[in-house]
């Protein structure tokens, strides 16, 4: 008789194996941890001339911002939307998900655990010499380190950001079921998405009227949550409601993704050949 | 020429096939330089100067760098694929034409969808020129004339240099990006806001300040030496280390065999 594994150690396992892949390519890590390293600095550089401008503009301290940029760059794999695994892509397009579908497995989870190893690997692999450089920096450049409290806070939100990037991106994925070509569809919405997460400027640089919407929207938690948790800039009341809208919008985001997929399931054809 | 114009029309033909696809590209990119124009307003609402440029300014420093870097994207981004044409033999296939390889590299890939950037510098550029506090002078047309057209040789350059190094690693190489895409983020701004220290790498190194910083200080200031319009001039130097390097790639090129 065959043995019944408990489902959630398939996908364990599922996860161990991308997260196993994603760890082998660390030429292509080193060539990425230079180029987010200069990046970095570039961006450092940029906001201290704003800040030399007029230091009674900066809606946070300086010190905060350098944090905010180090960590943005260190964990880049998590957070960049538009990097997305092209394999879904591909499997829709050439009918190839016929395969998947025989699989005892829920595809939606299936492709929620590949796409979260991937990330975590990648920035797992690309994090630590980053990280590294930039606590050895001289003040107000250099990479805060905060309390553990605040370092577990950042943690777990880092996490969750990880799933509403995760989320989300699987309803792009989603969507080819319709569209079948989604090159155009993935750009507009992951440009959308870094621009509206603090991927570009954090949301504190947006005018206030603004700011108070995008706390609202799905994406401030995708990036900028975490990162102001990490340098201090959200604390108290702040903090927990930023944890809270993260958690909302995963759930909302998730439980959509999977209502949708059953439905897009049903429609698929496979025309055999 | 002729044969370029071919090349052309039958990659426009190829878009045409998928339309809604090819719009809503279209709409992705334009949405992707959008926010970055965003970016600098937000900013300025709230800093109104950065090391003494104005907004109008830092819009046409920002225009003339996206003007140029769409306009050798739009022709010149085959190289950007470079690697898998090595990777699958199609370099191989090119090599044995008898037509110079890096003109045939061109005609492999041409990126209309570039366009949308294109057209965004082109309506910066129309509120930034009469904004800036500059005389638009003949000369003065001239040398800006001559930062866009300088500026998209020296883009070229830095996309041929991306390619060349797939000759050594085969695999593509991220590192070139700091130059081609970080010049475009980062050129937004005239490049004497990142220092000293980057702004002579810029210009020395890589002459991308030479296109931008330098002759728009003579455009905004007419007090500056004039050599300083004649910098972008300068910048071409650039074409002779790329193209030897790419020469020294060719020869030392052996197929991968697939």
């Amino acid at each position: 008789m065959q043995r019944t594994y408990p489902q959630w150690r398939q996908y364990l396992t599922l996860f161990k194996i991308r997260f196993i892949a994603g760890l082998q390519y660390r030429a292509a890590a080193l060539a990425g941890i230079m180029t987010q390293f200069a990046w970095g600095g570039m961006t450092v550089l940029l906001y201290r001339a704003f800040y030399l401008a007029d230091p009674a503009a900066f809606p946070q301290s300086f010190e905060a911002m350098c944090s905010y940029i180090w960590i943005q760059q260190a964990f880049l794999a998590i957070f960049m939307v538009w990097g997305m695994d092209p394999e879904p892509f591909n499997l829709i397009k050439s009918g190839d998900i016929a395969y998947e579908l025989c699989r005892p497995v829920s595809i939606y989870w299936m492709w929620f655990v590949k796409s979260s190893a991937i990330r975590l690997a990648k920035a797992v692999l690309r994090c630590m010499p980053l990280l590294i450089f930039a606590l050895l920096l001289p003040e107000p450049y250099r990479l805060i380190l905060p309390d553990a409290g605040r370092l577990l806070l950042f943690a777990v939100s880092v996490l969750l950001a990880l799933v509403n990037i995760v989320a989300f991106t699987l309803l792009i994925y989603i969507s080819t079921f319709y569209t079948l070509d989604s090159t155009g569809l993935r750009s507009l919405l992951s440009t959308l998405a870094e621009f509206l997460s603090g991927g570009l400027i954090p949301l504190p640089f947006f005018p206030d009227s603004l700011q108070r919407v995008l706390a609202l929207l799905p994406f401030a938690g995708m990036e900028n949550t975490p990162l102001q948790l990490y340098n201090g800039t959200l604390t108290g009341s702040q903090a927990a409601f930023g944890i809270g809208m993260q958690l909302l919008w995963a759930a909302v985001m998730i439980g959509t993704g999977v209502v949708w997929m059953r439905c897009a399931l049903k429609n698929v054809v496979a025309q055999g050949g | 020429m002729r044969l370029y114009f071919h090349y052309l029309s039958l990659h426009i033909r190829e878009r045409m096939e998928y339309k809604k696809s090819f719009l809503l590209n279209l709409m992705g990119q334009f949405l992707g330089s959008f926010s970055a124009f965003l970016v600098i307003w937000f900013m300025f609402a709230r800093f109104h100067s950065v090391k003494g440029f104005t907004f109008s300014q830092v819009l046409l420093s920002f225009s003339v760098v996206l003007m140029a870097f769409s306009l050798s994207e739009c022709f010149f981004r085959g190289f950007d694929t470079f690697s898998t044409m090595i990777g699958n033999g199609e370099f191989d296939r090119i090599l044995v034409r008898p037509r110079n390889t890096v003109f045939l590299v061109i005609c492999s890939k041409l990126q209309l969808d570039r366009l949308s950037r294109m057209l965004q510098a082109a309506v910066m550029l129309g509120y930034a020129l009469p904004r800036c506090g500059v005389e638009w002078t003949l000369p003065r047309i001239g040398v800006l004339v001559m930062m866009i057209g300088c500026g998209m040789a020296v883009f070229c350059c830095l996309f041929i240099c991306g390619a060349t190094l797939c000759f050594f690693t085969i695999e593509s190489i991220e590192v070139i990006n700091i130059f081609t895409d970080g010049a475009r983020e980062f050129g937004a701004y005239p490049f004497a806001v990142y220092g000293k220290g980057i702004l002579r790498l810029l210009t020395f190194v890589v002459p991308l300040a030479c296109f931008q910083y330098w002759p728009m200080m003579w455009l905004i200031d007419p007090e500056s030496p004039v050599f300083y319009a004649f910098c972008p001039i300068f910048s071409l130097l650039f074409i002779i280390p790329v193209s030897l390097l790419w020469k020294l790639g060719v020869k030392k090129y052996c197929s991968t065999g697939s």
